[in-house]
């Protein structure tokens, strides 16, 4: 099997590739996102914990 | 340590914060290795369909993504319960957090199942009880999302969304059992609880290591999201500023 | 169980028995109209006008199949082994339609009882293998036959 007939899957190129492709790409940013959001909240908890001279422990 | 008490404790912010924390690196490595073997299983090993051809690979994603958004929406039910009846706060985050992965994985089911329709059966969509009841459930994940800051008081708002995602619950039967109890133009059941599946071995274990590679998937964001939520809402306490300090050092 | 969560968990009870019966009821209720097609057997007892748009389904019987190059119209009937329906269609038809396979078809009931067909969707089954598996089965059942 060549990598070009293995590209056109038989004919059905057109919905087996943007099939995978949105439920990846979906994932994946729904993903990157949550990480994100995770990010940006440890960032403002050490703000406010800096700002605020509170010892934590 | 009783159950119960494991229970308890796992189910306050900061116990839950702790445990998460420690599983999410582990979800992320399984997770993107089934996702990069089921990958290739589905894309090159396994072998194409019979009457399908290649078109039938479509469901590898299909499937994991309607098994899933089903589970999920299985796990909102337990929890609108854990929460209506014992008042289980870590309940509620759950919902919240759960229900857009589920919403989103309803939508990639429906949106694969038109990518598979068209070519196979010759059309994008059927009005079929299947796929009618597949589309419900993206609308009630969707009125899930709504219902999260709908209500000026929180524990109002709580028990109405909790019992909203109870009555929703009636449709996963009816989503399960759909291609049996009516004509529809969607195939049976593929796997059986009773009896073989009618898949061939060597197209099922590639669909196997999917499905699992989508739950660990969902647990992941659901965790991550639900750590969200629970760091967000404690962000005075006393055991947040102990975690950030353990974490950053 | 405190008793307070104890009566909570028996009125939720309640509150989903009752509405898990309601639907189940007006499912009932909607039955035929949930089933997306007819099958031939059905759509022998069901009384249907002959302006009413329909699906029918069923299995395309062997052999029946006959093209007509002229007009590019295909003849063929379906069947569920108790009735059968004679389908007439012009127009493409979808990857999967071959003899012996599932297919639903739109369309609306001639005055002669065979059926104009706007459109034809295949439906395919829940089996799946690769083709060396599918030929080794149809001769295994060819030579349970013979």
């Amino acid at each position: 099997m060549t990598f070009f007939s293995w590209l056109s899957m038989g004919g059905y190129a057109a919905y087996v590739w943007p099939a995978f492709g949105i439920v990846f790409s979906v994932l994946a940013y729904n993903g990157v996102n949550a990480y994100r959001n995770y990010r940006a909240i440890l960032k403002q908890l050490r703000l406010s914990y800096e700002t605020s001279h509170a010892p934590h422990s | 340590m009783s159950l119960w008490t494991l229970w308890y404790r796992l189910t306050s912010p900061k116990d839950f914060t702790y445990v998460a924390s420690a599983c999410i690196p582990w979800l992320t490595v399984s997770c993107l290795l089934c996702l990069a073997y089921g990958l290739f299983a589905s894309l090159y090993l396994a072998p194409a369909d019979y009457q399908q051809g290649d078109a039938f690979r479509i469901i590898y994603v299909h499937v994991p993504c309607a098994f899933v958004s089903l589970l999920i929406y299985g796990a909102l039910t337990i929890a609108a319960l854990t929460s209506l009846v014992w008042r289980v706060k870590l309940a509620n985050v759950f919902v919240d957090a759960a229900a857009p992965t589920g919403a989103a994985l309803t939508l990639l089911a429906l949106v694969t199942g038109s990518l598979w329709g068209k070519p196979m059966w010759g059309t994008w969509w059927i009005w079929d009880a299947r796929l009618t009841s597949e589309l419900l459930l993206l609308f009630i994940y969707c009125g899930i999302m709504a219902l999260k800051n709908a209500f000026p008081d929180k524990r109002q708002g709580n028990v109405f969304k909790n019992t909203f995602v109870l009555i929703g619950s009636v449709n996963l039967p009816i989503i399960h059992y759909s291609v049996a109890w009516w004509n529809t133009l969607h195939q049976g059941s593929t796997f059986k609880l009773l009896g073989p599946s009618k898949i061939a071995p060597a197209m099922s274990q590639p669909l196997t290591v999917m499905l699992l590679a989508f739950c660990l998937y969902a647990a992941l964001v659901i965790l991550l999201n639900m750590r969200n939520a629970v760091l967000l809402e404690c962000h005075r306490a006393r055991w947040v500023g102990t975690w950030l300090t353990k974490r950053d050092s | 169980m405190h008793p307070i969560r104890k009566q909570r968990l028996l009125f939720i009870s309640l509150f989903m028995l009752a509405i898990a019966l309601a639907i189940a009821l007006a499912l009932y209720a909607l039955k035929q109209n949930i089933n997306v097609f007819y099958s031939p057997s059905q759509l022998f007892t069901a009384k249907v006008s002959l302006k009413q748009t329909l699906r029918v389904g069923g299995l395309v019987e062997k052999g029946s199949v006959k093209h007509n190059t002229i007009d590019n119209q295909v003849q063929f009937t379906i069947t569920d082994y108790h009735h059968d329906v004679i389908i007439y269609y012009t127009g493409l038809l979808p990857d999967l339609f071959r003899e012996g396979q599932g297919i639903v078809a739109e369309g609306h009931v001639r005055a002669n009882g065979t059926f104009q067909a706007t459109e034809v969707l295949a439906k395919h089954d829940e089996n799946y293998m690769p083709p060396p598996v599918a030929e080794m089965l149809a001769k295994n059942t060819e030579s349970a036959h013979a």
